[in-house]
């Protein structure tokens, strides 16, 4: 008799082993972050959350103007970003010939590939004197009356890292929106089309209001990458702890406070309350994550 | 309204988002590019970082440490990452395949600064010191969801009838995978590494706590090594005109490099078409 082969028994094994070891560090990823955050977490519990000071002399933490910052600019990228994406991927699904096509996609590909820390250089040294010198005196002659637009202007400030982030989310809008427009039938264009709809009604009944769905998890995954987004931001947004309604004032996000102060942190409630808020982090991104896959998946079951 | 203007309206808010983006794009490249090309020498490639305050010098530790680290991440992950999307595909309908899938789900979409955190608390804290081999280890650990997707898409894209053949032929399984299976899915699996690297090659975020950054040249990986892009954050912050000067120049290698590995992924697909 031949001697029995096992090797397809420890092919398996081996399989099983890796995504075990793939699944372990997603596990411990968690863990690493909750025993870090606990000192944090068990002196502030849920009093991080509203408390405004973040003075480490004092060792007095409270997570609220990064969680403002982080929502300010967040909202503000996506107010920027979110009608130019949608116009980029209805412009690549219904408008532009073969060429252009592939032109635009192949800006959108580079768009995404630029690293981080080269989007944080141009919005220092391009970026921040523009908003200074010209787009923040516009906006202050013509708005100035507003709250939001009083002060002196810095150029690193909210507005400039909402303007970064708002280039950085565009290809994550664009290209997602860019497929549900794509995966349109065309018997529902053509019909509209028929009726003697124009291109713009056509959109709007045929293809924007079947993708409807689709289109808000394409926002919120754009959102959740504004929201964890942190080289370009810290090198903008100037890196104060502040609540302020002008966007002309430095502030600071949760992902770019852990960024500029994690080194430093040599206490060790400073350096878990600085834990803590990488877990808020990253149970936001997680949340806005799981949301935005939900609603794709419920998308191609309905179809 | 009239609907032909409403329609003219539509179609001018498009062509103008269009020409933004296009804009913005080509404003940032050709600046970096510009502002590189200008501020680049020999001396970059070449010589360590001068002392503070001093004029000259380069970033050969930088561009070295780089590679060093993203190979090395490479080194782990891509054994790893393959091996898992081989069960994700193989396995599909088993439910920890499900849980798998999720959890790297889960990690693709996790921040970066957030994985150099962990790896901070996973292996800095423990070995007392900010190594090369840690931001290795950070890095991987963004390339594994990246790799091992593509490779589970590129296997469950391969029709089952060559999978079948394979074992009708009477082999094993695993020579099936490795010999059949895993060969028709190269060029996908390799495109799919290439844009990984890409991504990785230009993170800082997850170095910053892990590699630390180096002034001079790190003796082994056990010890703190530096990375361009994090020379780039140093340097463009710095109140140095000459290291904001190298700044830029780090910056156009930086993106020549990663331009360099999205270009060869193109390739690949388009010869596999």
């Amino acid at each position: 008799m031949r001697k029995k082969d096992y090797s397809d028994k420890v092919f398996e094994v081996i399989l099983k082993l890796s995504a075990a070891i793939s699944l372990s560090i997603v596990i411990l990823l968690v863990l690493v972050l909750i025993k870090h955050s606990f000192l944090s977490i068990k002196t502030f519990k849920l009093r991080f959350f509203i408390n405004t000071v973040w003075d480490p002399v004092f060792e007095k933490f409270g997570a609220l103007p990064f969680i403002y910052g982080t929502l300010l600019t967040s909202f503000l990228a996506l107010v920027i970003s979110v009608p130019i994406s949608i116009s980029i991927a209805l412009f690549l699904s219904e408008f532009a010939e073969r060429k252009l096509k592939e032109f635009l996609s192949v800006v959108i590909t580079l768009l995404a590939a630029i690293p981080s820390v080269i989007y944080g250089l141009w919005g220092i040294f391009v970026l921040a004197p523009i908003m200074r010198n010209y787009v923040g005196p516009i906006l202050q002659k013509f708005f100035g009356f507003l709250p939001f637009f009083q002060g002196n202007i810095y150029g690193l400030d909210y507005l400039s890292a909402s303007v970064v982030l708002s280039i950085m989310i565009t290809p994550t809008i664009s290209s997602i929106s860019k497929e549900l427009f794509d995966a349109v039938p065309k018997n529902l264009k053509e019909a509209a089309l028929a009726l003697g709809a124009t291109k713009y009604e056509m959109i709007k009944i045929s293809v924007l209001k079947t993708t409807k769905v689709g289109i808000i998890a394409a926002i919120l995954l754009g959102l959740g990458r504004a929201i964890g987004e942190t080289m370009a931001v810290t090198m903008i947004i100037g890196n104060i702890p502040n609540i302020s309604l002008s966007l002309f004032s430095s502030g600071a996000t949760l992902a770019s406070v852990i960024a500029n102060e994690f080194a430093e942190a040599t206490e060790d409630l400073y350096l878990s309350s600085l834990y803590y808020i990488g877990l808020v982090l990253f149970l936001v991104t997680l949340i806005l994550n799981i949301i935005s896959k939900f609603l794709i998946k419920h998308l191609s079951k309905t179809k | 309204m009239n609907r032909k203007l409403k329609d003219k309206i539509f179609r001018f808010i498009i062509y103008i988002s269009v020409c933004v983006v296009v804009f913005v794009f080509l404003f940032i490249t050709i600046y970096v590019v510009y502002k590189g090309f200008s501020s680049i020498n020999l001396d970059f490639f070449i010589r360590l970082p001068k002392p503070v305050g001093e004029k000259g010098g380069g970033m050969v530790n930088a561009i070295v440490g780089s590679f060093m680290i993203v190979c090395l991440a490479a080194l782990f992950s891509v054994p790893l990452s393959i091996l898992t999307g081989i069960y994700l595909s193989e396995y599909k309908n088993e439910k920890f395949a499900n849980v798998v899938r999720s959890a790297l789900e889960i990690l693709s979409g996790v921040p970066s600064i957030i994985i150099g955190i962990f790896v901070y608390g996973l292996v800095v804290v423990p070995m007392k010191r900010f190594s090369l081999l840690a931001g290795s280890i950070a890095l991987s650990i963004i390339m594994l969801p990246l790799i091992a997707k593509t490779t589970e898409e590129m296997l469950n894209m391969i029709p089952l009838s060559i999978k079948e053949a394979g074992l009708a032929l009477g082999l094993k399984k695993w020579k099936v995978v490795f010999y059949i299976l895993l060969n028709t899915a190269k060029p996908g699996v390799l495109t799919g590494i290439l844009l990984s690297l890409a991504r990785v090659f230009g993170e800082t975020a997850p170095l910053l706590f892990t590699s630390f950054g180096n002034r001079f040249w790190h003796r082994s990986i056990l010890e703190p090594a530096a990375a361009l892009p994090l020379q780039i954050f140093v340097y463009a912050i710095a109140p140095y005109d000459d290291w904001n000067r190298q700044a830029w120049a780090g910056a156009f290698v930086l993106i020549v490099l990663v331009c360099i590995l999205i270009f060869l992924s193109r390739r690949l697909i388009l010869k596999y078409k």
